[in-house]
C-alpha cells in the first residue's frame, strides 16, 4: 500500500513538474509572485479572470499547453493588460499569488518588451512608425527612441525604438500594437527576457561615484588615448610620431 | 438475509411509499448539485454574478468569500502562506462541514458525484463484477501523499489531476481536455473498480471525512428493529460498511451511522421500505421500538 502510494505520489510529482513547463508568449497577471511561489499560492478559483473588466485574463485549460493547469495568463498580441488604476485582479485575488503589495500599476513587472527583430522594424529600417512608443502607457519611461546616423540614405535618423526594462511593466500594449503581420516587438516573460550579473559584479564607474573618490588611493591615471594634439594618436597630426613604422602601414 | 433479499432493489419502497417517495433524498440530492452548479452558472451564462468563481475558491454576492480547504492546505505544505480572504473562507466551509458532516460535500455539492453515481448505475444494469477494490484507507494514503508532494515540488500538486476542480472549472469557464480525466472517472468507476473512485481513492472525500468526524447531522437505524434484512440499504449505501455497526448493533448500541465515511446522501432512508432509517443529531440514541422485538423470527433471519 505504502509502494502503491509512494508510486502515486512519483507520478504525481511527475505531473506536477510537468505542468510548470510554460509557453514562452503566457504572461502572468499583474503581482503574480515569482513562478514557484505563483503555483504554491494560485488556488485556481478564477477571480482574477472574473474581474478584468477587459477580460484580457485567461485560466489554462487541461491539455491547452498552457500554463499549469487552472492559473491566470495572458498572451499580449491577443489581449494585453490595460493597466487598470484600481488593479482589480490583484483585489480579487484571495491567497495573495497576486501580491496585495502591488499599489502602484507601474511597478507591475509582467514580463518585459523585446524588440526581437530589427530587421524587421520600421524603425529600425529608418522609417517613423513609432507606434509602440506611442502607445507605451510608460512613454519615455519604458520604451525610448534613440538617435542614430542612417547609413543607408546617409542624411537621415533612425529613431530606434528602445526598451528599459527596469521600467516596463511587460503589459504588453506595444507587441499588440505592432504594425507588423508579426511583431517585431514582442513581451516576454522575465525568464526569457532577462539575462543576471553575476553577484559578485561591481561597476568601477559606479562604485567611484559613491565613494566619491578613486576606490584605490594614489592610482596613477594614464593619459588618454583621445583624438587631437598632444596624445598619443597615431592619426592626428602633432600626435604621437613612433620612430618605428611597420612595412606597408603608411597609409 | 430473507425472501426480500431477491427482489430487486427499491421494489417495495416504491410499492410502499410511491417512487418519488423512495426517490425523494435522491432527487433532492439532485437539485442540490444542479443548484451549487447553477450558482456559479449564473455568471457567465446570464450575467448574473451572485456567484463567482469555482469550488476551489469563490466570491458570493461580492462579500462572501469560500475557500477549498484542502486546495488551501496543499498550498500551504507548498510553502504559500495565504491572505486572510483565502483564510477566512476556508475556515467558514470548515465550521459548516464539521457541523453538517464533511462528506455531504461528496453527495450533495460536489459534481464529479452525479458521474460516479451514473457510473455505479450502469456497472448495476449490466451486472458488471465489483472488480478492484483497494482498502477504504487507500484515500487517506493518497491524501498524505498529495500533501507530501505538495511540499516536495511546492505546487498544489492534487490540483494537477483533481477531477472535481477540473470538471468545475471546465463547466465555468470552459472545458478543455477536462472531459477526457472525468470519462476516465467514469470508466474506472465503470469497469475497474466499483464504487471506486469516489469510496476508495478520492483524497478531497477523505479530507472532508476526517473533517466532519464529529458532525451533528447523521442517519440513525433508529427503528432497526422492524428490518426486514431486505438489504437494499446496502446496496444502494456507497459506503455500505458504515451501516451495519448501526442497523446490527447489539442492544444497548447507539443505532446512529457514527462513521466518517458516511456522505449523508440519504439513500438508505429512500429505499427503506420499513423506515429504519432518518436524518437526526449525533446525540439522538433513542431508539423508535425496543430491542426486543430484534429477536423476533418474524422479521429476522427467516427462510
Amino acid at each position: 500500500m505504502a509502494g502503491g502510494c509512494a508510486m502515486a505520489g512519483s507520478l504525481l510529482a511527475y505531473l506536477a513538474h510537468q505542468a510548470r513547463a510554460l509557453p514562452a508568449d503566457a504572461l502572468r497577471p499583474p503581482g503574480a509572485l515569482p513562478e514557484d511561489a505563483f503555483l504554491a499560492a494560485c488556488i485556481r478559483c478564477g477571480l482574477c479572470v472574473r474581474d478584468c473588466p477587459y477580460d484580457t485574463l485567461k485560466l489554462a485549460e487541461l491539455g491547452e499547453g498552457g500554463p499549469a493547469a487552472g492559473t491566470p495568463y495572458f498572451t499580449a498580441r491577443d489581449t494585453p493588460c490595460e493597466m487598470c488604476d484600481d488593479i482589480p485582479c490583484v483585489a480579487a485575488c484571495p491567497t495573495g499569488a497576486l501580491d496585495p503589495a502591488l499599489q502602484v500599476i507601474d511597478d507591475a513587472r509582467m514580463g518585459t518588451a523585446v524588440l526581437v527583430d530589427q530587421e524587421n522594424c520600421l524603425n529600425f529600417l529608418g522609417l517613423r512608425c513609432d507606434v509602440c512608443y506611442r502607445v507605451c502607457p510608460v512613454i519615455d519611461k519604458a520604451i525610448t527612441l534613440e538617435l542614430s546616423h542612417n547609413e543607408r540614405s546617409g542624411h537621415h535618423a533612425i529613431f530606434a525604438p528602445t526598451v528599459h526594462a527596469g521600467q516596463c511593466t511587460g503589459c504588453g500594449i506595444c507587441e499588440k500594437s505592432c504594425v507588423l503581420p508579426e511583431a517585431a516587438i514582442k513581451v516576454l516573460p522575465l525568464r526569457l527576457a532577462r539575462g543576471a550579473a553575476a553577484e559578485h559584479y561591481r561597476k568601477g564607474w559606479e562604485e567611484r561615484e559613491a565613494h566619491g573618490a578613486p576606490l584605490v588611493e594614489d592610482l596613477i591615471d594614464l593619459p588618454d588615448r583621445l583624438p587631437g594634439p598632444g596624445t598619443d594618436n597615431l592619426a592626428t597630426p602633432g600626435g604621437f610620431d613612433p620612430a618605428f613604422k611597420l612595412p606597408g602601414a603608411s597609409q | 438475509m430473507s425472501d426480500k433479499t431477491r427482489l430487486p432493489t427499491g421494489q417495495e419502497a416504491i410499492r410502499e411509499k410511491g417512487w418519488v417517495g423512495a426517490h425523494r433524498y435522491l432527487i433532492l440530492r439532485r437539485l442540490s448539485q444542479a443548484f451549487f452548479l447553477m450558482l456559479f452558472l449564473l455568471g457567465p451564462w446570464f450575467g448574473v454574478w451572485w456567484v463567482a468563481g469555482t469550488l476551489a475558491g469563490s466570491r458570493t454576492l461580492g462579500v462572501l468569500p469560500l475557500t477549498d480547504p484542502f486546495v488551501l492546505l496543499q498550498g500551504m505544505f507548498a510553502g504559500h502562506w495565504p491572505e486572510a480572504t483565502a483564510l477566512l473562507g476556508a475556515l467558514i466551509v470548515l465550521v459548516a462541514y464539521a457541523l453538517i458532516g464533511g462528506r455531504v460535500y461528496c453527495s450533495w455539492v460536489c459534481p464529479i458525484n452525479p458521474v460516479t453515481d451514473a457510473a455505479h448505475w450502469l456497472h448495476e444494469r449490466l451486472g458488471l463484477q465489483k472488480g478492484w477494490q483497494p482498502k477504504r484507507t487507500t484515500r487517506f494514503w493518497i491524501l498524505g501523499a498529495a500533501l507530501v508532494v505538495s511540499a516536495l515540488s511546492g505546487t498544489i500538486a492534487w490540483e494537477i489531476v483533481n477531477p472535481i476542480t477540473m470538471l468545475h472549472r471546465g463547466l465555468v469557464f470552459g472545458i478543455g481536455f477536462a472531459w477526457a480525466l472525468v470519462a476516465m472517472i467514469f470508466l474506472f468507476d465503470l469497469v475497474v473498480a466499483r464504487r471506486g473512485w469516489c469510496g476508495h481513492v478520492c483524497p478531497v472525500g477523505a479530507f472532508y471525512g476526517l473533517l466532519g468526524a464529529k458532525s451533528l447531522l447523521r442517519v440513525s437505524a433508529a427503528d432497526r428493529t422492524v428490518c426486514d434484512n431486505c438489504m437494499d440499504c446496502y446496496a444502494v449505501c456507497p459506503e455500505s460498511h458504515v451501516i451495519s455497526p448501526a442497523l446490527k448493533g447489539k442492544p444497548g448500541e447507539t443505532p446512529l451511522i457514527l462513521s466518517p465515511d458516511c456522505t449523508n446522501c440519504g439513500r438508505c432512508i429512500d429505499v427503506c421500505s420499513v423506515n429504519v432509517f432518518n436524518f437526526t443529531h449525533r446525540f439522538d440514541h433513542h431508539l423508535k421500538t425496543g430491542e426486543g422485538a430484534a429477536n423476533d423470527p418474524n422479521t429476522s433471519h427467516a427462510a
